[in-house]
């Protein structure tokens, strides 16, 4: 099949990005940024607490994670659901031990179902951010602009009934965004997100409605893509994660503080045969006088603080 | 090639053993060349019928970003750990990159570094391209390649591996002396074209970074054995006759910073062990053609 003509012409072939949504910047020129206590890293981990129907509604695409057998797949429903019940109590456990404090990304469906458990989330001083309504909430183009809306409003609301407070962040499951989420997210109130995975620092992203901040949240460095993609042992994660941390730390002595996103799934790093390894590295990034902990929202506000 | 043909007829036929002895510089046995892929992709491109740009709908915020990592991050600090161990770069380059991140493309011109192309955009496949659309895409390489850094390229990866059967006869044609898209050997060969020379130079997918992580899901520190492991070898056989290494690379990929300290380990293991020619690729196609001249 030939190509149409039109196939070298290049619109967008200009300085700069194809897009407006941020302008090219380079990581090593910017002015360096400081963070709170002296921290030269900050380990910014991020739970996401899911719940996946048993019934899975592909719109517009099936969610990692979600069910694969035929119906009823009880296999996957309940080892995800061991993720709520038990893994995140694990997780939770080992983050109040080192005194850290964590962004979890909530289904507005787990507070409404289980607001004990977000309650207990909330008084342990962690950020509760959103992560739309139920794993079947994903989004992508070809979604009606108002039905993304209602979606963003659900997930907001659901989660300000239970927490008390609207969620500042956001993560879309996947990090799947159309071109209407980061307007619509703006619209609805939220300040960060926390998709795109371009940058090791917050930056700027510009929208019809007005700038959201983007905390690049790198997938590379999440359980799910180490462990269970590339089939990695907890070990190796947490060798990754140690590797990741050293090379930052050194960095930060010529370009200033330095992120290190930590991206958790409980029904993953949850379980008995892994939870040891994670403890460990946590404990040893808590006991380094160099190394902090923080959530998304405070990072947020220390480096807005500095623009 | 011959189009059509069960044999595509790219090269002749000869295995590994008595061939004539290949010498590198200084009594080197292994040629090393790393070629970092510098790319820019489109986040809504234009469609072509013979493959999907995305996987997603556009805009594919994981795809486009985790390559976008690339030009804001992880290209310095790549380019700072090869230069810091002496290693050159051999550059994969998407054309419009010169446009859009002038500031990449002029970073790696200052360090020396030597360009070839990798289509305009790798988010611009050749497949469907007819005979005008195809010499277009390659005197759009030679002409933007040589305004932006003055260079002349000398070679050619496909963008993003697509080919066409006339592709190898029009680079030799337009002078191009490489071409990166053959994994037949460990050794340089030349290709059969039509008119001129193209030597086929030793690239690898095997250890691409790309397909040690996502392929064979590799840890940081096993890719970085991984690579050892296959220069070691190489400079073992390189004493019977030269053999060439290429590290090719995506700083999006190797330049995480999980992964950066683990490749920098390699790098030094490769410079203090003695029997590497650290060199670029046009230069390795020189040496090879002033030794074989349009031989094997």
């Amino acid at each position: 099949m030939s190509l149409d003509s039109n196939y070298l012409e290049y619109p967008k072939r200009r300085r700069g990005m194809d897009h407006d949504y941020y302008p090219y910047s380079n990581f090593f020129e910017r002015t360096p940024i400081t963070w709170p206590n002296g921290k030269k890293l900050l380990v910014w981990p991020v739970i996401s607490l899911e719940w996946f129907p048993i019934v899975p509604t592909d719109d517009p695409f099936r969610a990692p994670g979600h069910m694969q057998t035929a119906y009823p797949d009880y296999r996957h429903y309940t080892a995800r659901e061991y993720g709520t019940r038990i893994g995140i109590y694990r997780l939770l456990d080992a983050f109040e031990k080192v005194g850290a404090k964590v962004s979890v990304a909530t289904n507005s469906a787990i507070a409404q179902r289980y607001p004990d458990l977000v309650q207990d989330i909330v008084a342990a001083g962690h950020e509760i951010i959103a992560h739309s309504m139920d794993m079947n909430g994903t989004i992508a183009s070809g979604m009606d602009e108002a039905e993304e809306q209602a979606l963003i409003a659900t997930a907001l609301d659901g989660l300000e009934a239970v927490v008390g407070t609207r969620p500042r962040g956001w993560l879309s499951i996947a990090r799947s965004q159309s071109f209407n989420t980061a307007k619509l997210l703006v619209d609805a109130g939220i300040e960060y997100m926390c998709d795109w995975v371009n940058d090791e620092l917050p930056y700027q992203f510009d929208t019809q409605s007005g700038p959201v901040i983007n905390i690049p949240l790198n997938h590379e460095l999440s359980d799910r893509q180490i462990i269970n993609v590339q089939q990695q042992s907890v070990d190796s994660y947490a060798e990754s994660m140690e590797d990741a941390a050293n090379w930052l730390l050194a960095e930060a002595e010529s370009h200033g503080g330095r992120m290190l996103p930590m991206h958790l799934t409980p029904y993953i790093m949850g379980l008995p045969y892994r939870i040891s390894s994670f403890e460990k590295l946590i404990t040893g990034f808590a006991a380094r006088d160099d190394i902090g902990f923080a959530r998304g929202d405070e990072i947020m506000d220390s480096w807005k603080a500095q623009q | 090639m011959k189009q059509g043909s069960a044999d595509p007829g790219l090269y002749e036929y000869s295995g590994y053993r008595g061939r004539p002895k290949l010498e590198w510089p200084e009594g080197k046995t292994c040629a090393v060349w790393v070629a970092p892929n510098l790319e820019f992709y489109e986040l809504d491109p234009a469609v072509n019928p013979h493959r999907k740009s995305w996987p997603k709908p556009h805009p594919d915020v994981v795809g486009y970003s985790h390559r976008d990592h690339a030009n804001r991050v992880s290209h310095w600090r790549m380019a700072d750990v090869m230069s810091k161990h002496g290693f050159p770069g051999s550059i994969s380059l998407s054309i419009a990159l010169c446009d859009h991140i002038p500031e990449v493309v002029d970073d790696a011109n200052e360090r020396g570094w030597e360009f070839f192309s990798h289509g305009i955009y790798n988010t611009r496949y050749s497949y469907g391209m007819d005979e005008a659309q195809e010499r277009a895409i390659i005197e759009d390489s030679i002409e933007t390649v040589k305004r932006a850094t003055g260079q002349n390229i000398r070679g050619w990866l496909a963008p993003a591996l697509t080919h066409t059967p006339r592709t190898l006869d029009l680079l030799a044609e337009y002078g191009l002396d490489y071409t990166c898209d053959l994994y037949h050997d460990d050794q340089p060969t030349n290709v059969n074209v039509k008119t001129g020379q193209l030597t086929a130079i030793p690239y690898s997918l095997e250890v691409n970074d790309h397909y040690g992580f996502f392929i064979y899901n590799m840890s940081p520190r096993e890719y970085a054995d991984t690579l050892i492991r296959q220069y070691d070898r190489l400079a073992d056989e390189g004493e019977k006759s030269g053999t060439v290494m290429c590290i090719p690379l995506h700083s999006y990929l190797i330049g995480q910073p999980h992964r950066i300290g683990p490749f920098e380990k390699v790098l030094e293991h490769i410079a203090n062990d003695g029997r590497a020619w650290i060199s670029k690729a046009g230069n390795i196609v020189d040496a090879y053609r002033a030794q074989v001249g349009g031989g094997i």
